[in-house]
């Protein structure tokens, strides 16, 4: 899928939740559900420092896609990481570039990418963009 | 003198009023930013409105109005602190620059071989100031270790205060812990070896009368924003002796005697160290503030507080894997949280969006959280506008949130 059928299909899936408790609640079980990261490629040189929670970031090309592979020490940005892997992760790198990540707006998440936030989630995505933006040159 | 009584209280603060996300807000981050009270709102207002011109200088109406009432504004806090002089009363931006005045003067008056004694509960504004200036300057900086209730550890003390030591620079409260210093005691060991001493007000004024004389401190500082005034006002107080040693922190206008191109004589206390235009409207405003939260008795709000504090304990301690940082006896009501198996991160967000506003993180006191082996926790900081209510609120709002997370 493209990522912004991906999108699409989130963006649905969030859709039946008027309640914030109700949204987050869903957050945090794809947040259990997944295994993002193996403990042992948790090392410091993937380490993205957010002043409220830790963000692992890992990476692999195979052929013309980019892997991502990450994690958290807090569930709720483990669950908003699953939903960016979700599109990110299997995609081109010229298409990651591109995106602009319309759906976390859509869902109403667009403050756990907030500079002021530093739960490490911004920065996560500028490191996913730029490697994107460096396959994409290479 | 105005009875506290608290339903009357609250509404002398509009903010406490609103909802959040169709919630009714429950503000527990007070050792952030306190609310301000509809008077200090419209103080600023009005200053805007009708009376605003530069202040000092000025031979017109209404520069010496605002003079008048900056000045007003001083011997407020003069009188407030119990200060002996009111040149001793400088007014700043805030806490953190307060302390970095200081501690900038120091990194002039300190050489190699003299230390600078801090404690391991300061806020990062307590301890980075005076790195650099022990960088600056040569001078070591040492500290006064924690022990596990979140105390300062005064095991070593006589050896920590010693013929070295110039300057003490100490919080009288611990904004992550709630700790309440023995400051008396340090002052007295500090000042029998010649060494001046900072203490750090900012977590302190809110919960409790101060006597700056009494005290003995040398330098004592805090900020407005937290005392229900406005964000962008502070004040250090010094001894005049102690300020008048101190080199002038930045140059400009007002804080002049004479410039020529050869060079500059400074102004006297307290406008050698007031460059530029201050913020007049907010120290005007914060005067409104100490006129406001001096018509009550204190002990009357300290006693509804500590009453908080105890109330909100209880229940917290009756929640599973809920361990309280910071267990001193004598504390203010802040109380600082870790929970077994859930992010203080993840707590704060499930907590916000039911309407409870708390601060998670190191607090920027992140020795305070390596001391305790931890990455941060939930801290609720109540004010006295506060109420048992809003406690029930917040734990059953925690209740919620650790059952989505367990």
């Amino acid at each position: 899928m493209r990522i912004e059928e991906i999108e699409n299909e989130i963006i649905d899936e969030f859709a039946i939740y008027d309640d914030w408790m109700d949204k987050y609640e869903y957050i945090i079980e794809l947040g259990k559900d997944l295994s993002l990261i193996k403990e042992e490629n948790k090392t410091d040189d993937k380490l993205i420092k957010g002043c409220q929670s830790r963000v692992w970031l890992d990476s692999e090309k195979d052929g013309e896609i980019l892997n991502f592979y990450a994690d958290s020490d807090a569930i709720i940005t483990k669950g908003i990481i699953s939903l960016l892997l979700r599109v990110f992760s299997g995609q081109k790198p010229e298409d990651i570039a591109k995106s602009d990540l319309r759906f976390i707006k859509e869902i109403g998440l667009q403050e756990h990418l907030s500079p002021t936030r530093a739960n490490g989630l911004l920065s996560m995505v500028k490191q996913i963009k730029l490697l994107a933006l460096q396959n994409v040159a290479a | 003198m105005r009875k506290f009584e608290i339903n009357t209280v609250r509404k002398d603060f509009p903010l406490l009023e609103r909802t959040i996300y169709g919630k009714r807000l429950v503000y527990f981050d007070n050792g952030a930013t306190a609310q301000k009270p509809q008077i200090v709102i419209d103080r600023i207002q009005q200053y805007y409105s009708s009376e605003n011109a530069n202040i000092h200088r000025g031979v017109h109406h209404l520069s010496q109005v605002g003079t008048d009432l900056y000045e007003e504004a001083r011997k407020t806090i003069q009188s407030f602190l119990n200060a002996k002089h009111e040149e001793e009363i400088i007014m700043t931006k805030g806490t953190t620059d307060s302390i970095n005045l200081v501690a900038f003067g120091y990194s002039k008056l300190l050489k190699a071989g003299d230390e600078v004694l801090i404690t391991e509960m300061e806020h990062h504004s307590n301890i980075v100031p005076w790195q650099m200036a022990c960088e600056y300057s040569g001078a070591t900086c040492r500290y006064i270790p924690l022990n596990g209730k979140g105390e300062l550890d005064l095991s070593n003390i006589d050896e920590l205060i010693n013929s070295k030591t110039k300057i003490l620079a100490v919080t009288h409260v611990s904004n992550s812990l709630g700790t309440i210093n023995p400051i008396e005691m340090l002052i007295e060991k500090a000042h029998a070896v010649g060494a001046k001493v900072l203490i750090d007000g900012a977590q302190s004024l809110q919960h409790f009368k101060v006597d700056v004389q009494q005290l003995d401190a040398d330098f004592y500082v805090f900020s407005g924003h937290k005392l229900f005034g406005p964000t962008g006002t502070g004040v250090l107080y010094g001894k005049k002796e102690a300020l008048e040693q101190l080199p002038p922190y930045q140059g400009g206008g007002d804080m002049i005697k004479e410039v020529k191109m050869s060079g500059t004589t400074y102004n006297e206390l307290p406008h050698k160290f007031e460059a530029g235009t201050p913020n007049i409207a907010g120290g005007i405003a914060l005067k409104t503030a100490i006129d406001y939260f001096t018509e009550f008795d204190l002990s009357e709000l300290e006693a509804h507080e500590k009453e908080l504090l105890e109330y909100a304990e209880t229940k917290l301690k009756a929640l599973p894997g809920v361990r309280i940082i910071g267990t001193s006896e004598n504390k203010v009501s802040v109380l600082s949280f870790v929970v077994e198996g859930a992010h203080h991160f993840d707590v704060g967000t499930l907590l916000d969006k039911q309407g409870v506003a708390v601060r998670t993180g190191h607090h920027c006191t992140q020795p305070v959280m390596d001391y305790f082996g931890i990455n941060g926790t939930v801290r609720a900081s109540f004010a006295f506008y506060n109420t048992k209510e809003e406690v029930d609120i917040f734990i059953g709002a925690l209740e919620r949130a650790l059952n989505m997370l367990g």
